[in-house]
C-alpha cells in the first residue's frame, strides 16, 4: 500500500444558510479544496462524497453524480463520483474510501467531500430524518429520539461513574470557547455552565445546550500519493492510520451502554497502524453530537480512564493548552453538525492545525492529530491519525 | 410505517415473541435470525418471553419524536428481560418514579398511529411491577 497525503482542504461556513442550496455549498467546498491544493480539476481520478440523507433533507438521491456535474467534472471529464453513507459518520467514511483508493494505487488524485443541507426541512423533519440512523423498527417506533438515546447513555454514565450535569456542561462551555475562535463556526458565542444547566431539558439529563445543532455545511479535501505530494504543496499532511469499526445498530444491544465499542475498536486499530499511543496525539476532533458523547469518546479512545472523562474535562485538561486539545474547531456542538460533512470538517481542522494555520485556536507545536467520527448511537466509528511527518 | 411492515412483526410486538439459540442458549428480543455468537453454527427457534424485567437505564423525553408530541414528557427506558435480552420500551409511570434497577412488567398499549387516516400501532410497554 502507498502512503497518502492531504494536499488541499476547504470548509464552507457552517450554519443556517437559507440563501444557499445543497449543490451551492458542496461545490464551494470542492472548488476551494482544489484551489488550496494547486492541482487542476481535470487531474481528479475520483470523488467520494459523504452524505447521510439527501433523500430526506432535500429529496435528492444520486448525490455523487449531481456533485460531479455541478463541479464541472461530469460533462466532459466523466470523473467517477461515489456517495458514501454511514449516518453521521458518512464524511469520515468517505475520507476513508478516498484514502484507500489512493493507497491501493487504483487512483492518484482524489477528492473526499461531505455535505448536508438540513434547514430546508422543519426541525421536526430534520429530527425524523436523523432518527433513521437508529433502529427504526425497534427504537424509533417506541418514541426514541437521538437526544433520548444519548440521554440514556448519560444517565447510565452518571449512575456508574458519578459523572455530573456540570461536567457535561463543561464540554459545551469548552467547545463554544474554541468555536468562538473559528471563523466558520455556527455558534461563536461563549456560554457558561449555568447557561447550559438553565437551558430547556430535551431528554433528561440532556439540556438543549448539551446537543449539537442542525446545520448546513460542506467540506472537502484533496488527496495524493505521498511520493508526489510536495509537487503540489509545501505542507502535505500525511495519513498515518485509517480505521473503522461496527457495533450493534441499537443502543440496547451494546455490551456496555456507556462504552462505544466501535470507537474502542477503531481507535485500537488506528493506534496499531500508526504505531502510536494516545500520548503521541497533540489534538483530537471527537464526535461530540452530545456533551456525553465527548466524555465517552475521550475514554473510549484512551485519552481518559473509563469514568474519568467528565472530571478530566472539568479540570481543563481537554482545553487548548491542556493535556490533549479536544475539539479545537468547536466540535459538533459549537462549529455545527451538518451530518454528512462533519467527518471531513474534522480532517480539515486537524490539517489546518498541523499546518499551523488555525489562528487563535492553534495548538502550539501540533505534530500529530486524530479524528473520530461516529454514526448513530455508536454503530459505526471511523478514526484517522494525521501527521506533519511522513 | 406501512401496514405490511408493522404487520410482519405483529406477533413479536403484541406477544413478546423473540428467538432463542439452542446452540449457545442465548435469548434474543428483538428477534434475530442469525445468532451473533454462533453465526452459522447457531440453531434459532422462536421463543415467547415471560415478560418481567428490570430498567437498565432511562430518560424522560421532553422534546418528543414526530407523532409522539401529545405524550410528552414520556419515559423511555432500556429493559432487561429476566431471560437476558435488552430492548427499548416506553415506561408508563410518573417521570419522578422511574429509576435504574426498577422492576417492571409488560402491558399491551397503543404505541402510536400513522397520521389521522393511518393505522394504529399497538405493542408492549412496561409499567412498574
Amino acid at each position: 500500500m502507498r502512503d497518502v497525503a492531504i494536499i488541499g482542504v476547504k470548509n464552507t461556513k457552517f450554519g443556517e444558510m437559507w440563501e444557499r442550496s445543497f449543490r451551492d455549498i458542496v461545490v464551494e467546498a470542492g472548488v476551494g479544496a482544489i484551489e488550496d491544493s494547486g492541482v487542476s480539476g481535470d487531474r481528479l481520478d475520483g470523488m467520494y462524497v459523504g452524505n447521510m440523507s439527501g433523500g430526506q433533507f432535500v429529496e435528492q438521491e444520486h448525490i455523487g453524480a449531481l456533485i460531479a456535474d455541478y463541479s464541472g467534472l461530469a460533462l466532459d471529464l466523466h470523473v467517477p463520483s461515489t456517495r458514501v453513507e454511514a449516518a453521521c459518520a458518512s464524511g469520515g467514511l468517505a475520507f476513508r474510501q478516498a484514502v484507500m483508493a489512493v493507497a491501493s494505487g487504483h487512483e492518484d488524485i482524489v477528492m473526499a467531500a461531505g455535505v448536508e443541507k438540513m434547514t430546508d426541512v422543519s426541525s421536526t423533519g430534520a429530527s425524523s430524518a436523523l432518527a433513521a440512523a437508529a433502529d427504526r423498527e425497534w427504537e424509533g417506533i417506541m418514541g426514541a429520539t437521538f437526544p433520548g438515546l444519548y440521554a440514556m447513555v448519560a444517565r447510565m454514565h452518571m449512575h456508574q461513574y458519578g459523572t455530573t450535569s456540570e461536567q457535561m456542561a463543561a464540554v459545551a462551555v469548552k467547545n463554544h470557547k474554541n468555536g468562538s475562535m473559528n471563523p466558520i463556526a455556527q455558534y461563536k458565542n461563549p456560554i457558561t455552565v449555568d447557561s447550559v444547566l438553565n437551558s430547556i431539558m430535551v431528554a433528561d439529563p440532556l439540556h438543549i445546550f448539551d446537543c449539537s445543532p442542525i446545520t448546513d455545511g460542506a467540506a472537502a479535501v484533496v488527496l495524493a500519493p505521498a511520493d508526489v505530494a510536495h509537487e503540489y504543496t509545501d505542507t502535505p499532511i500525511y495519513i498515518k492510520a485509517t480505521a473503522q469499526a461496527s457495533d450493534t445498530i441499537a443502543l440496547h444491544d451494546r455490551r456496555d451502554i456507556t462504552t462505544l465499542d466501535a470507537s474502542v475498536s477503531a481507535g485500537k486499530r488506528a493506534f496499531e497502524m500508526a504505531k502510536m499511543t494516545p500520548a503521541d496525539i497533540d489534538l483530537v476532533e471527537v464526535h461530540d453530537c452530545f456533551t456525553i458523547a465527548e466524555i465517552c469518546a475521550i475514554e473510549d479512545l484512551g485519552f481518559a480512564k473509563k469514568g474519568e472523562g467528565g472530571t478530566m474535562t472539568e479540570e481543563g485538561e481537554t482545553a487548548i493548552g491542556g493535556k490533549i486539545a479536544v475539539n479545537t474547531s468547536g466540535g459538533l456542538k459549537s462549529c455545527g453538525h451538518p451530518v454528512g460533512a462533519t467527518g471531513i470538517k474534522q480532517v480539515v481542522e486537524v490539517t489546518q492545525q498541523l499546518r499551523g494555520e488555525a489562528g487563535g485556536r492553534q495548538v502550539d507545536g501540533a505534530e500529530v492529530g486524530m479524528t473520530h467520527n461516529v454514526g448513530g448511537s455508536g454503530a459505526t466509528a471511523v478514526v484517522h491519525i494525521l501527521a506533519r511527518e511522513r | 410505517m406501512s401496514v405490511a411492515r408493522f404487520w410482519r412483526n405483529q406477533i413479536h410486538r403484541y406477544n413478546l415473541v423473540g428467538t432463542h439459540c439452542k446452540t449457545c442458549d442465548s435469548y434474543y428480543y428483538p428477534p434475530r435470525n442469525v445468532c451473533p455468537k454462533c453465526r452459522r453454527d447457531g440453531e434459532i427457534e422462536s421463543h415467547k418471553f415471560s415478560g418481567p424485567g428490570e430498567i437498565v437505564t432511562y430518560t424522560v423525553i421532553h422534546t418528543a419524536a414526530e407523532g409522539f408530541e401529545h405524550q410528552a414528557p414520556y419515559v423511555l427506558g432500556i429493559v432487561q428481560l429476566d431471560e437476558g435480552p435488552r430492548f427499548t420500551s416506553q415506561i408508563v409511570c410518573k417521570p419522578e418514579d422511574v429509576h435504574i434497577g426498577m422492576k417492571v412488567k409488560p402491558v399491551f398499549r397503543k404505541l402510536g398511529e400513522g397520521g389521522d387516516r393511518g393505522m394504529i400501532y399497538y405493542g408492549t410497554k412496561y409499567i412498574p411491577a
